[in-house]
């Protein structure tokens, strides 16, 4: 439980840390909250030689509305994104599902960017950001870059960032009053879902659906949305969301039970982002 | 005003809570001065024997101080297992050689010392061990066909047998029969504060050990035995001890090892695991497979019972191969049943070894039954809470044998029930969920019932007995030593409050001091809810010899009768009845001699508490998914010393029933590896899956102790763990289910029920 040896190095700005990516090479890691990063390198499943430390990186940490879009920077907390009223008013799904990450601790220490990049299939905000159709802002050594978030994500804690890279923003569509719903199936209120359903009502008028835990990445649901699209019941539409995925088996879901899941949680998600019934969070079952 | 039975804040919290506590991590003694630190090299392999072990690398790596092998264990004998009646082919070779065997992930094979400790983890990674996998032997099915044998010295996977088979009539005569296998699943025991030892030698000859541990003078004993030490030569120190459980009874095999590299290496030695190395290295509890069979007739009265238990001792057996004869002396729990039949059997397997564990074979037994007295039940369509009724032994008040060998001290089983069903409000929980069925609600109610006794202050290693020593200062402060090993139960406080009752010294000026076998050289430790009814005994018998000492003291000092003097509470000493104003003071009286007393009390027999419990779940038929919505709980532990501790063993205890019946259990895969090393896979129970609960007061006074005190330590968890699961199964019950093995997972419910629906039986 001990990382092996490494360096570390603060960096107080993007370009700063940019360069001293572009110095340290592929065995540098960005360190941002350090929630899922710090625990794989005590278990020496990371074993990074160089730490760099952009948490003091200020220009990093905000959440504003620009044009018809939401622009949070990759460094704004998880309990700072949750209380945030810009994202509260106009892309509720976010701050809601900033609230179901993890426990007050890694709220307040885990980043957006950092859950982004960490690439977890398990993750609850890069389920949300994938509903929301968002995009990804990358700077590297020749500059910055979108891209989209159905590109990003590309397998088992692989994204499209190339080596020099970090991310330094999340854009998402303004989404204000519509509806939407997230589901997420734990065994504790502060595990990993099982699988996550997040589906939200999107300005162009299609319903964004998409799953966690359910492949080696979080998956877009696209035959649900087509189901949708093409005027198909929440039920119909539902009982396709196990199609494309790869689920894995483990002790807590086998392949069977994990589809099902995708298919109950995708439904009560739409029925609540269609507004037909609350949400079946654990606090409301608690009598 | 007596101070017994009421709310003292624990004295040892602020120090637990903020700072100040010393964990044996902690330790800043002088005699660790210039200690390193040892980190284990361990088998990653379940079963298989060690082809090379290569030292060269870590040998050179920085900090290194020292590499062993079992090459350089010299004449080291290997630890024989705890109980004298197993066989010396289970013994536990200190480190695996060349040419040996592995039993499990986690066993031994090689230490490092060095001069820091993250130095340890990156030598212990660079030293090679070359391991030849053999067939896994996972859970007692495998272990029982002996199709691959651990240990081929011993010959066989089975390590002990306990009992007969039963008669083939045994239930020859019963209307309804009932049987089902049930799992009572592997679970760790997970506390806060890992395992750590760390051994200093003086110039005298001796070794000071200290470890975390729930019992100084038996982990002692064990380890001069082990490393052939006169025990007179081993000092053994248990500082505070952030949780056991049952865990740290004994010691083990690393406590003595470090004591030993202390002696090679010629420097003092550290040793504190990992949290992953604690959840495949340190005992874990439960593993028993059981079957069960009840016979009655359809008018509710059983007639006849049967429990089989098979016992996964783990790789090397420890104390959890004896803990199935409390499962059989406790099988027949709270009814009379007319015949009652146990026997277990006890098998090696490669997975961590059993010990104790939160009731430690007494939960086991209340699952058992508690299950069974549901199934049976379900079979004649009566109520669970009806059935119970009909069965329970009466109340009684003399001591009364069971027909499984037990002779309880004092019960009364019924009011135990009555009084929970009310508080919960039985009929009106039926009423809803009738309703819940009748519109097909997703979140169905389920409402388990459960009644349990169980065995407390039994004898586990030190007779029914304990030690305490008392002595009042000139300063007007006293100081208790005692045998018992408390970590986290608040001995503290209680032991102070069981003197100042008779003394009339307030609880801060009464220092309780446990753990040093130099100070306290013979103590029975904190295990099997001994400790108040044993330990906290004999501070009160303590008291109230000293009493008498200082009566005839002050009757000398005062030339006046002894009969007519009393403890003066506001002169702080002894004054003349009726006359405050004479007398003299503990100070005086302690001024010129020592006032000090040493007693041993022991108890006649060990004591019976009882209770019931009511668990509410709601369960998300759809999903699976059983959140716990109430538990309504009477825990019958006889006189309450003070409420405040009594409440919280019994809310940790509830707390743990619940992990075991809905969330925790220990996984292996085919090959033995470890599926749950980690609190992100290994599920232990949380605030936020309880719900506040609902305690309901008995109290029941033993006639064992003066204190009229049975133990709390582990009821909590003795009734909640099968109250849950029965609640759960009940709460699909109508869909056709009638069993879900622990923990029951959201997929095992779900299952359940696809299995029910679709007319199987499950």
């Amino acid at each position: 439980m001990i990382p092996s040896q490494f360096d570390y190095v603060r960096v107080s700005t993007v370009d700063e840390a940019v360069a001293a990516l572009a110095e340290h090479g592929e065995d540098a890691k960005i360190l941002a909250g350090g929630h899922s990063l710090l625990p794989i390198m005590k278990l020496r499943l990371a074993v990074p030689t160089v730490l760099i430390d952009i948490s003091g990186a200020q220009e990093l940490n905000y959440v504003r509305v620009d044009g018809d879009q939401v622009a949070i920077g990759a460094g704004t907390r998880h309990h700072d994104l949750e209380k945030s009223e810009v994202a509260q008013a106009e892309v509720p799904l976010l701050p809601h599902v900033a609230s179901r990450v993890g426990d007050p601790q890694v709220r307040h220490r885990g980043t957006l960017g950092g859950t982004v990049a960490h690439c977890d299939p398990a993750s609850d905000l890069p389920t949300a950001l994938l509903a929301l159709g968002a995009t990804v802002v990358v700077a590297g050594p020749n500059g910055r870059r979108e891209i989209p978030i159905t590109a990003f994500f590309l397998g088992f804690f692989e994204t499209a960032m190339e080596e020099g890279e970090l991310i330094v923003e999340l854009r998402v569509p303004r989404t204000g009053s519509a509806g939407w719903g997230y589901e997420k199936f734990t065994r504790r209120e502060n595990d990993w879902p099982i699988v996550a359903a997040a589906a939200v009502h999107l300005p162009d008028g299609s319903v964004g659906v998409a799953l966690a835990n359910m492949g080696g990445v979080v998956l877009r649901a696209e035959a649900v949305e087509a189901a949708l699209a093409e005027g198909k019941s929440i039920e119909e539409a539902a009982a396709l969301a196990a199609e494309g995925t790869s689920p894995s088996s483990d002790m807590h879901a086998d392949v069977e039970y994990r589809s099902h899941l995708a298919r109950l949680l995708t439904q009560r998600a739409l029925k609540v982002a269609a507004g037909e019934t609350e949400a079946s969070t654990a606090e409301s079952t608690a009598a | 005003m007596s101070i017994l039975g009421t709310r003292v804040v624990r004295t040892e919290d602020p120090l637990f809570l903020t700072r100040g506590a010393v964990y044996t991590d902690d330790l800043t003694d002088p005699r660790l001065a210039g200690a390193v630190h040892a980190t284990f090299v361990r088998s990653t392999v379940a079963h298989g024997t060690v082809t090379s072990v290569d030292t060269s690398a870590a040998a050179e790596a920085p900090g290194v101080v020292g590499v062993y092998t079992a090459a350089e264990l010299g004449d080291l004998p290997p630890v024989a297992p705890p109980l004298p009646f197993l066989d010396a082919g289970f013994s536990r070779p200190w480190l695996v050689g060349v040419g040996e065997r592995v039993h499990f992930v986690g066993d031994l094979v090689a230490v490092v010392l060095t001069e820091e400790r993250y130095q340890g983890e990156d030598a212990a990674e660079m030293v090679v061990v070359d391991i030849d996998p053999l067939p896994a032997v996972v859970g007692t099915a495998a272990a029982k066909t002996d199709g691959t044998i651990l240990f081929p010295a011993v010959g066989t996977n089975k390590v002990a047998a306990f009992g007969e088979p039963a008669p083939e009539d045994f239930f020859a005569d019963c209307e309804v029969v009932v049987r089902r296998e049930i799992v009572n699943q592997r679970v760790a025991a997970a506390p806060l504060e890992t395992r750590a030892a760390s051994a200093a030698w003086g110039e005298d000859g001796r070794v000071t050990i200290w470890c975390t541990n729930q019992g100084a003078q038996q982990a002692k004993g064990q380890i001069a035995g082990w490393l052939g030490l006169d025990p007179a030569l081993v000092h053994l120190i248990t500082p505070d001890v952030g949780g056991g459980f049952g865990a740290k009874i004994g010691a083990d095999q690393e406590y003595a090892f470090v004591a030993w590299l202390a002696q090679q290496s010629g420097r003092p030695v550290r040793w504190t695991e990992s949290r992953s190395e604690n959840m495949t290295g340190m005992l874990q509890g439960r593993a028993q497979d059981q079957v069960v069979t009840i016979g009655g007739s359809r008018d509710g009265r059983v007639q006849a019972y049967s429990l089989e238990v098979s016992q996964d001792c783990g790789a090397y057996p420890r104390i959890g191969t004896v803990l199935p004869t409390l499962t059989m002396l406790m099988a027949a729990a709270v009814y009379d049943i007319p015949k009652v039949h146990a026997q277990a059997t006890c098998y090696v397997t490669n997975g961590t070894s059993i010990g104790a564990y939160r009731g430690a074979g007494r939960p086991e037994a209340t699952a058992a039954v508690e299950r069974a007295m549901d199934l049976f039940a379900a079979e004649i369509g009566m109520d669970p809470a009806d059935v119970r009724r009909k069965n329970f032994i009466p109340t009684f008040t003399e001591p009364t044998q069971t027909s499984s060998g037990a002779t309880y001290d004092s019960g009364d089983y019924e009011a135990a029930l009555d009084r929970v069903l009310q508080a919960a409000g039985y009929d009106e929980l039926r009423a809803e969920q009738a309703r819940r069925r009748e519109r097909g609600d997703t979140r169905q109610l389920g409402i388990g019932v459960s009644a349990y006794v169980e065995i407390t202050g039994a004898d586990s290693g030190h007779g029914t007995s304990e030690n305490a020593e008392l002595e009042v200062h000139a300063d007007g402060t006293a100081t208790v030593l005692t045998g018992t090993s408390p970590h986290g139960q608040g001995h503290a406080t209680t032991w102070a409050m069981l003197a100042s009752e008779q003394l009339g010294i307030p609880v801060e000026k009464i220092t309780v001091l446990h753990g040093d076998t130099d100070r306290i050289p013979d103590g029975g430790g904190t295990m099997g809810s001994r400790s108040l009814q044993q330990g906290g005994a004999a501070v009160h018998q303590a008291a109230v010899e000293l009493v008498e000492v200082a009566r005839k003291r002050a009757a000398e000092l005062l030339e006046a009768n002894p009969d007519d003097l009393e403890v003066d509470l506001a002169n702080a000493g002894l004054s003349v009845k009726g006359t405050p104003g004479v007398g003299v003071t503990w100070a005086q009286l302690a001024a010129d001699e020592q006032l000090i007393v040493q007693t041993t009390f022991t108890a006649n027999a060990p004591t019976f508490p009882f209770g019931a419990h009511v668990a509410v779940v709601e369960t998300d038929v759809e999903s699976g998914k059983a959140v716990v919505t109430r538990l309504v709980t009477v825990d019958d532990a006889g006189t309450i010393i003070n409420p405040l501790l009594a409440e919280g063993q019994r809310h940790g205890g509830i707390a743990q029933g619940v992990g075991q019946a809905l969330l925790e259990e220990i996984l292996y895969d085919e090959d033995g590896n470890p599926q749950t090393s980690t609190f992100a896979d290994y599920p232990f129970v949380s605030a936020t899956e309880l719900p506040s609960f609902e305690l309901v007061e008995m109290a029941t006074p033993t006639p064992m102790n003066p204190l009229g005190a049975k133990g709390i330590g582990e009821a909590g968890t003795i009734g909640s763990t099968p109250a849950v699961q029965s609640a759960v199964v009940d709460s699909v019950a109508h869909l056709g289910v009638r069993h879900v093995d622990m923990p029951a997972t959201s997929m095992r419910v779900w299952r359940a029920i696809q299995e029910a629906q679709k007319g199987s039986t499950n």
